[in-house]
This record gives C-alpha cells, sequence and structure tokens, in this order.
C-alpha cells in the first residue's frame, strides 16, 4: 500500500509484496490492542455487510420466482446443503447454520480481498488457524459426546490385520492432530501466494519493457486467483463436512 | 503488547512502513485478530441461523409446494378433460343412435301411410274395375239382343222383298236357329 511511495526514495525496482499483509489501525496511530479497529476489522465488517446484504436483503422479497441476488443466496444455501447432506449425512444437517457461516465468512473474505488495495483476512494465519481450531475442537467434543469412547473406533482400523493396527492407530493419531494445522494453512497459503505473486508481478510493471508481460501476467493470475477464492472456500467448508462426518460415525 | 511504542513501527513493521518478514507470523496482531474474527463469525452466525437461512428454508419448501400442487392441479384438470372428451363422445354415439331411430320410425311411419294409400288406390281400381266389367257384360247382353232384332227385322224385310209373306213368328224362330248356328 504504502510501497509506492517508498519505492522512489529506493532504487527504481522495489518489491514489497507482503506489505499488503500488514495490519494498520484506521482512525488512531500507534499500536495495535486486541480491541483496535484495524484494517482488518473493516474489511471482516466488509464481509459481514456482503453477507447480509446477500442473504437477508436480497432474499428480503420471499419470492416464489426469485430475483437475481435471491437466486444467488438460494444456490449458495442449496450448495451448501447439498454438501453436507451428501457428505455427512442427514444427522449432519443440524450444524448447517455453522458450517454455512464458515462458508460465507470465507467466501466472502476471499473476494473482497480480490479488490485492488484491499485487506485479506483469509491470507492471515491468525484468521485461518482461529477457523481449523474451531472445527477441529467442536469436532473432537462432539465426537465424544456423541459417541463416547467409542469415538478412539476412528484411530482403530478394524479392517486392517491384527499387527498393523497399532502402527495405523499412530499414524490414523498424527494424521488427526495434523488436520487443524493444514486445514488453515492450507486456506491462508493458496490466499497469501497468488496476493504476494500478483504484488510481485506489479513491480516489475516498473520496467516499461516488461510491463505489458507484467501487466498480462497479472491479469492471468488474478484470473486464477478468482479460482482460487472460491475453491478454497469450498474445500475448508468440504472438509470441515468431513471430519463432521468422523465425529457422527467413527468407524471406517 | 507493543505498548511502549508510540509510533506505528513494531516489532513486525520497519520504520519505511514495510513488513519485516511474514506479517502473517506477527503474534503481536493476533489478539486483535482473533477478537474481530470471532465478532465477525458470531455476528454472520447470528444473521444467518436467526433471519436468513429460516427465510430461505421456507421460501424453497413454499415453491417445493407451490409446484406439487400445480402437478397435482394439472393432474385433476387432464383428468376432468378426458372425463369431458368421453362424456362428448358417449353424447355423440347417443345422438347418432337416436337420429337413426327417428329415421327409421320415420320409415316406419311413411311405409305404413303408404301401404294404406296403396291398398285403398288397389280397391278403388278394383271396384272401377268391377263397375267397368259389368258395364262392358250389360253393354255386351244389349249388344246381342239388338243382333237378333236387327236380324229378325232384316230377315222380315228380306222376305217381303222377295214376295214372301212370313209371319214373325216364323221369321222369329228361323234367325233364333241361325243363331244358334
Amino acid at each position: 500500500m504504502a510501497s509506492a511511495d517508498k519505492a522512489a526514495e529506493g532504487s527504481s525496482l522495489v518489491f514489497h509484496p507482503m506489505d499488503q499483509f500488514i495490519v494498520q489501525p484506521v482512525f488512531s496511530e500507534g499500536a495495535i490492542h486486541w480491541y483496535t479497529i484495524t484494517n482488518m476489522t473493516l474489511w471482516m465488517s466488509l464481509a459481514v455487510i456482503c453477507v447480509v446484504g446477500l442473504m437477508v436483503v436480497g432474499t428480503s422479497r420471499r419470492a416464489i420466482i426469485p430475483n437475481r441476488s435471491q437466486s444467488i443466496a438460494e444456490l449458495a444455501y442449496v450448495f451448501v446443503y447439498k454438501m453436507i447432506e451428501d457428505v455427512t449425512g442427514k444427522d449432519g444437517l443440524v450444524y448447517f447454520p455453522y458450517i454455512m457461516t464458515l462458508f460465507l465468512f470465507i467466501l466472502f473474505a476471499n473476494f473482497l480481498g480480490l479488490i485492488p488495495m484491499s485487506f485479506t483476512p483469509t491470507a492471515h494465519f491468525g484468521v485461518t488457524i482461529v477457523l481449523a481450531f474451531a472445527v477441529f475442537f467442536t469436532v473432537t467434543i462432539l465426537g465424544f459426546i456423541k459417541n463416547g469412547f467409542g469415538f478412539l473406533g476412528l484411530f482403530w482400523v478394524a479392517s486392517a490385520p491384527m499387527a498393523l493396527r497399532p502402527v495405523l492407530a499412530i499414524i490414523e493419531l498424527i494424521s488427526y492432530f495434523v488436520r487443524p494445522v493444514s486445514h488453515s494453512i492450507r486456506l491462508a497459503g493458496n490466499v497469501m501466494a497468488g496476493h504476494a505473486v500478483i504484488k510481485v508481478f506489479a513491480g516489475f510493471a516498473a520496467i516499461a519493457v516488461i510491463s505489458p508481460l507484467s501487466v498480462a501476467a497479472i491479469t492471468a493470475m488474478y484470473g486464477l486467483e478468482i479460482l482460487v477464492s472460491f475453491i478454497q472456500a469450498y474445500v475448508f467448508t468440504i472438509l470441515t463436512c468431513v471430519y463432521l462426518k468422523d465425529a457422527l460415525h467413527p468407524s471406517h | 503488547m507493543a505498548t511502549e511504542t508510540t509510533s506505528a513501527v513494531s516489532s513486525c513493521v520497519d520504520s519505511h512502513g514495510s513488513a519485516i518478514g511474514m506479517p502473517q507470523l506477527c503474534f503481536e496482531w493476533f489478539p486483535n485478530q482473533i477478537f474481530w474474527l470471532v465478532l465477525t463469525l458470531i455476528v454472520i452466525f447470528l444473521v444467518l441461523s436467526r433471519i436468513a437461512l429460516p427465510r430461505i428454508a421456507s421460501v424453497l419448501a413454499e415453491r417445493q409446494g407451490t409446484i406439487s400442487n400445480d402437478i397435482a392441479a394439472a393432474e385433476t384438470l387432464k383428468a376432468k378433460a378426458l372425463q369431458a372428451e368421453e362424456a362428448y363422445n358417449k353424447a355423440l354415439v347417443d345422438a347418432r343412435a337416436e337420429a337413426q331411430n327417428i329415421v327409421a320410425g320415420a320409415k316406419a311411419d311413411m311405409q305404413a301411410e303408404l301401404d294404406v294409400a296403396i291398398a285403398k288406390a288397389d280397391a278403388e281400381i278394383s271396384a272401377k274395375a268391377a263397375e267397368s266389367e259389368k258395364a262392358i257384360a250389360e253393354i255386351r247382353s244389349g249388344a246381342m239382343k239388338s243382333v237378333e232384332d236387327v236380324a229378325k227385322d232384316t230377315a222380315a224385310e228380306i222376305v217381303s222383298a222377295m214376295g214372301g209373306n212370313a209371319t214373325a213368328k216364323d221369321v222369329g224362330a228361323a234367325v233364333a236357329a241361325r243363331l244358334k248356328g
């Protein structure tokens, strides 16, 4: 954001691809306390406004024959609803609002982050780790509540030969605890990488000879990022459904 | 955490305002990020679970209901149309049969009238024929008698012309003998 001004005082070719991820206070200078309103707060609240706009204002007509915004809202509803039904089963539909919240938040945070000069909350591990651990703890606690110690059967592969079972149990246990890490880093890493690459290409645009190529590359990356924005929201959601299925039906 | 620094410069941002390392790993910002994230998620969750999702669910259910109602109504109407067609066909068949009955009745009536008229005509004709025959017989018998009279007269005249003198009785006998042949 401020890199353009800073580039003038340094050499002609200065890259600050990570500056777009800096969290800054909006109304004040100085330190960032836990309550400080930052640029991240701003873009998260924009995501909330978008969710409200699409899902509440867009559906306010309650029409039998939907208009455009209501169609999109219904499409999102049915998309996530079917996903839970297919992956988790009918008993997973109780958690539909939670999963819908995750999906819509990630989707809108990703897409709003594609606006030039914007800020992308989902590119931050601080955000995605909270999301992933929320899913992890919910699913784990739910698994024990629903199945008692039978939930541990998830790690005990009954279909494998007896000799292999302890080894598999260790592998399963490790993979289970790696889940929140991969779950969060996948999302933040994808979003961050795309944004950083676009910024690097933008840095190259300062050289007149390369700039057409650079602009073309930014355009191509932008198209890819649109795809990634949706796919990562989808992947995060469907993995949540898969983990939820493990909690509700721990047998392999 | 970084309350002792008065400027924007912290352990994550250098004096030029550029990031040091990855801003994602700046743990100073984590409490802030977590706080606002949780708040955002709670707001979205409340909006979705209280307003948006029930509304969309009711709209979808209502639409499903409308569609199935419309399909049922269409099926009822189709059945009614089929019934109407059947009734129409039946009425057509009935009307045709009735028309045939009427035609047959009319034909029979006409035939009866015709028969009566023919019989009447026949009777009249035979009466007339009998009358005529009678008249003819009268004429014939009258004619035979006339022939006898004429023959008697003629024979008497011829006899007298020839100088004979015959009585009427003789002439009559002679003529009758001749006529018998």
